[in-house]
């Protein structure tokens, strides 16, 4: 059956979960180029002989067709939606993704990934005042200036705005610049305590 | 009508259009006899009957074209409508198609008598089925659902997280909870996982 390699691609990419990234499977993709390459070489081939008068090829010609459609289609759509995967992981994990993802992913994937990183950091130092805007600072409101925090993990030094160095410790906490550690909360490092 | 699934890149669409139906062939396809595993020859011959998938059937099937001709799937014929229609509260939709909403529309663009039939059915379906997934979707905290989705067809199962995460939204606002800053759930995902895999080698 027409299409199968290509579906074997999307299947892959619904087995997927949030904050994984599957191996880029070049072997599948390559598969599925070389089958409709195949597919559209016979149509051509049926086409001009259609064209010469053997009008009943036409019917093998929309077969054939329909299956150059379909992955076309399957394929475009595995490269859309891990590409939007990539996109979602810059806003998740910052600009630089850990090693094990950024593994997973193929050359071309790499450089889209090191391209929309520059074009948000152009974007964020275009808009707002001479410092340019954070986007992927406050996703909620903030309340106060300063938050405690709790360290998760034995992070090394943290020199903050001030000039103040202090050594992030596992299990120490500090009262930190909300601006400042929101980053390492997201990543895990820290923790907010709230009372 | 357009619908999530009728996005080009979307997934799920993709694998519902996967869906086999019945269809006998009308006009011989030269060299391409392949595609029927039970024949050795090298033509699909006129009278063949074999199971094709969604997209393939709707290439060779429209008002334009006829080369092939189609039956509908039996999970939609007048049978099966009859228990949807009794009761479909406890029909286990999973079964019959995991997409059983989205492959029922997308058959209702082929040109046949009992269309019209399957259209109202659907739609009386998700009517009886939709209290249910709210009431439980609404209703279950902190619980293992397992059981309730397993019963539930793809588009339902989006449903019914849906109105889950809207619960624990509405929960964590309740306990102030969303003042505080956590860690993205990707990261812990992935953290997670990071774990499993060190763990094992």
């Amino acid at each position: 059956m027409f299409a199968e390699k290509a579906l074997e691609l999307i299947r892959e990419l619904k087995r997927c979960v949030d904050g994984t990234m599957s191996p880029y499977n070049e072997d599948a993709v390559r598969q599925v180029l070389d089958e409709m390459k195949a597919l559209f070489e016979h149509n051509q081939r049926d086409v001009s002989a259609a064209v010469a008068g053997e009008s009943e090829l036409y019917s093998s010609v929309h077969l054939r067709h329909a299956g150059l459609e379909r992955n076309k289609r399957c394929l475009l759509a595995y490269l859309y939606n891990r590409l939007e995967n990539i996109k979602k992981m810059r806003w998740e994990f910052g600009s630089v993704l850990p090693a094990d993802i950024k593994y997973n992913l193929c050359e071309q994937e790499v450089q889209w990934f090191n391209k929309y990183n520059k074009m948000l950091a152009n974007y964020m130092r275009s808009i707002g005042d001479a410092g340019g805007l954070d986007l992927t600072q406050d996703m909620k409101p903030p309340k106060t200036l300063y938050v405690e925090v709790r360290c998760l993990v034995d992070h090394g030094e943290f020199e903050t705005q001030d000039g103040n160095i202090l050594v992030l410790k596992k299990n120490s906490q500090h009262f930190l610049l909300r601006s400042e550690c929101e980053h390492l909360i997201r990543q895990g490092i820290l923790e907010h305590c709230v009372h | 009508m357009a619908k999530q699934t009728d996005n080009y890149f979307n997934i799920d669409g993709i694998l519902a259009t996967q869906e086999k139906i019945p269809c006998k062939v009308e006009l011989p396809i030269y060299r391409l006899g392949y595609l029927d595993s039970s024949s050795d020859s090298d033509d699909l011959l006129p009278g063949t009957k074999l199971e094709l998938p969604y997209w393939m059937a709707r290439g060779l099937c429209s008002r334009r074209r006829h080369i092939v001709s189609i039956e509908m799937p039996k999970q939609y014929r007048e049978g099966y409508r009859e228990i949807l229609t009794a009761d479909a509260t406890v029909v286990d939709l999973h079964q019959l198609g995991p997409y059983f909403y989205s492959f029922g529309t997308d058959l209702l663009n082929f040109d046949h008598p009992e269309v019209n039939d399957i259209a109202k059915c659907l739609i009386k379906t998700m009517q009886t089925r939709i209290r249910t997934i709210m009431d439980s979707s609404q209703n279950s905290f902190k619980l293992d659902t397992s059981s309730i989705t397993s019963k539930l067809d793809e588009m339902e199962k989006h449903l019914f997280n849906a109105g889950q995460h809207g619960l624990t939204e509405f929960q964590k606002w309740e306990t102030r909870e969303t003042e505080k800053l956590v860690t993205s759930e990707m990261v812990k995902k992935h953290r997670k996982r990071k774990r499993i895999m060190m763990e094992t080698s």
